[in-house]
């Protein structure tokens, strides 16, 4: 066992699978010399060589079409867009392209993807760097979206993702890259996508949460617990797309009470889809509405606001103690 | 004698056959024997004959989605006669004929048309992707394609086809650029059939040629006159040859005309081009210009025609039969299967209810 940050942990998870499988490549921009602005691929070219770890030009939308065209050969891309906010430079590439690959050959082709990218608030980035946009690929049919919350999950869900045989977004939440270690095994190991892990059990309310906020809503149930006794069960999704419902549901039908935290905007995403979930299937256990803590409907804030923008702890604990008080 | 950009002016059209079928450049003659043109010529007359049947099929409902080739058939069946079999084929939407002749059974052709699953589902023996909608999206796959190629250490050649409207997309710079860096064996083969729906090339660009934006991206290019199936043939041929060498990718500018509407779905071509500019370019009918050279050379009968036609007729009869036996088998759950390699829990579950005829 060793002590890594999420970063290393990603960079282990590539290191892994570059050696194992002939067939897997990583590039994208700045990804092979310079190792990557975060350093996620450092040292991988040194390593691998060109023909498998290579810079490409700077263009998404070609990075995006380079993958898709690569899986056709049969390769297993690992493409990074360096900043998510760019995404959408690749957005046909990734919705229209790679996500449809399979279903418009009828299984002939299939496009076993992964597009790595930094994502997420609290990092004074300048504009369009921070954005939580895993919404919009979540309403994509064809992809999985995947936000590991910890060292240990990022290295066994990014190996998962390299070996899914379905293009898979992969995004690390910036903040969380170097915040803090963890005991992250040496060797290879993998965290199932599509399910869901309870990281701090309750019986009194559940938080259904991912990314970053796993650590403010862990912050919020602490203070909860300690202001007023109340268990909190606190859910990290760890793919939003598949949602694993089930898990959900079976802490929601033992607590009675569900506050979904996500980083994103309110509208139209994961918690949406959570509170929409939870109500088709668990309505007659609930206590009380299921409450989201989101960020307002705006753009992304300007790096000197960004603070207040985004969910708090005190926002949390406000959503559960208005759910125990319902 | 080369005819790409490193030797020539980019702005002049390779051309062999001039408008009577006469040969104004013998030095640049192909290679081809007697029975290879006559072969062309056949898949011309079979594609001309597919094309009128497809137009009847459409308006009779019969048939979906079609865009019409007629005019093209020098530009897609020559370029791809220059083509191997092991080479990989990334057609857009109107490249329909160059997919079958690559191999893709006709009947799938129409399911493809009729937008049925089955059409999609290329052969494992056929190397190529379906067809694109997405204008150039194909030209930065094509990148990825060669370069799987180039890593794979095989000795095939890449080619994606595409119009004069997708020249102006992001897609296509960026895919030449990536090709270029990367020195990946793919050939940019541009239909210009003056048109993008309605907008004259003029209005697409200010660029003299489409040709000349390979300069950009450091790659070779050639103008080809695309009525000209010999020419058309000798450039792509040459393309490939310098790709499979391993000396880069090429773009080669057809230049060609569509006879028909850009689709069945209602495009009135009278709106925005006139009778005397169709009239033209009928002139400048690849079949005309291909059959009176055969027929000079002794190599082309009417006889020989009339078969063709009939071997058209009888081939679409049959592919139509078999796409109709095909038509109902296709469900909900099929599309349901083809998402993903292992379906979600919610997708088991709307399977489910759709097979219980309970889809909501």
């Amino acid at each position: 066992m060793a002590q890594m940050t999420m970063i290393q942990a990603i960079t282990d998870a590539m290191r892994l699978e570059l050696a194992r499988d002939p067939k897997v490549l990583v590039f994208g921009e700045d990804v092979g010399v310079n190792g990557g602005v975060f350093r996620a691929t450092a040292g991988l070219q040194e390593q691998f060589g060109e023909q498998r770890v290579f810079d490409t030009p700077l263009a998404e939308s070609g990075i995006g079409g380079l993958a898709v065209g690569l899986a056709v050969q049969g390769f297993r891309p690992v493409a990074e867009i360096q900043f998510f906010g760019f995404v959408f430079e690749a957005f046909d590439a990734v919705a229209s392209q790679a996500a449809r690959l399979r279903y418009r050959s009828g299984g002939r082709y299939h496009a076993p993807i992964v597009f790595r990218s930094p994502f997420g608030g609290g990092v004074k980035t300048p504009e369009l760097h921070a954005d939580s946009l895993e919404g919009l690929f979540a309403q994509t049919p064809g992809l999985k979206v995947v936000i590991p919350s910890n060292p240990y999950d990022a290295k066994g869900l990014l190996i998962s993702a390299i070996r899914d045989d379905d293009p898979v977004i992969f995004l690390e939440h910036m903040k969380l890259y170097r915040s803090f270690r963890q005991e992250v095994p040496e060797g290879d190991y993998t965290v199932p996508l599509g399910k869901a892990a309870v990281v701090r059990p309750g019986k009194d309310v559940t938080v259904i949460t991912y990314g970053a906020m796993v650590q403010t809503s862990l912050k919020a149930a602490d203070k909860v617990a300690e202001s007023r006794g109340a268990q909190v069960e606190v859910i990290d999704l760890r793919t939003v797309s598949p949602i694993d419902i089930e898990t959900v549901v079976e802490s929601v039908k033992k607590t009675n009470r569900a506050v979904v935290v996500q980083e994103a905007q309110r509208k139209a995403g994961v918690a949406a889809e959570v509170a929409a979930q939870i109500n088709e299937r668990a309505i007659l256990h609930l206590e009380a509405p299921v409450i989201r803590v989101t960020s307002p409907d705006t753009v992304y804030p300007f790096a000197a606001i960004e603070d207040q923008w985004l969910p708090t702890v005190g926002r949390v604990v406000k959503a559960i103690e208005d759910v125990l008080d319902f | 004698m080369g005819v790409l950009l490193d030797e020539r002016t980019p702005y002049e059209p390779v051309r062999i056959l001039a408008e009577d079928g006469t040969v104004v450049n013998p030095e640049l003659m192909p290679d081809l024997s007697d029975e290879q043109m006559r072969e062309l010529m056949r898949r011309m007359v079979f594609t001309r004959v597919w094309d009128q049947r497809a137009i009847a099929l459409n308006r009779q409902g019969r048939l979906g989605f079609y865009a019409p080739v007629a005019g093209q058939e020098a530009s897609m069946l020559a370029s791809h006669y220059a083509l191997s079999k092991d080479d990989f084929l990334l057609p857009s939407y109107r490249d329909i004929p160059q997919l079958v002749f690559h191999g893709l059974p006709l009947y799938q052709a129409f399911l493809y048309s009729r937008g049925h699953i089955h059409g999609g589902q290329i052969p494992e023996d056929v190397s190529a992707l379906m067809p694109q909608i997405i204008i150039a999206a194909h030209c930065t796959q094509l990148a990825g394609v060669a370069l799987g190629i180039k890593l794979r250490g095989e000795h095939r050649v890449a080619i994606a086809y595409f119009g004069d409207g997708a020249t102006s997309q992001g897609d296509f710079y960026e895919g030449m650029n990536f090709a270029g860096v990367f020195k990946v064996p793919a050939i940019f083969f541009s239909q210009n059939n003056r048109y993008a729906i309605s907008v004259p090339v003029s209005k697409q660009t200010a660029a003299k040629t489409l040709v000349q934006k390979s300069v950009a991206a450091g790659i070779s290019g050639v103008q080809v006159d695309g009525m000209d199936p010999l020419a058309v043939y000798r450039v792509t041929k040459e393309a490939a040859d310098r790709a499979r060498a391993g000396d880069g990718p090429v773009m080669i500018e057809s230049l060609t005309y569509r006879y028909g509407p850009h689709t069945m779905a209602g495009d009135d071509p009278t709106r925005y081009r006139t009778n005397e500019e169709l009239g033209e370019w009928e002139r400048q009918d690849p079949l005309i210009r291909f059959r009176a050279f055969l027929q000079g050379k002794g190599l082309w009968s009417e006889k020989e025609e009339e078969a063709a036609i009939e071997e058209a007729k009888q081939t679409i009869a049959d592919a139509l039969k078999k796409a109709d036996e095909y038509m109902s088998k296709q469900t909900v759950g099929d599309l349901i299967d083809a998402m993903y390699a292992e379906l979600p829990p919610e997708l088991k579950e709307q399977k489910a209810l759709f097979a219980a005829g309970e889809g909501r």
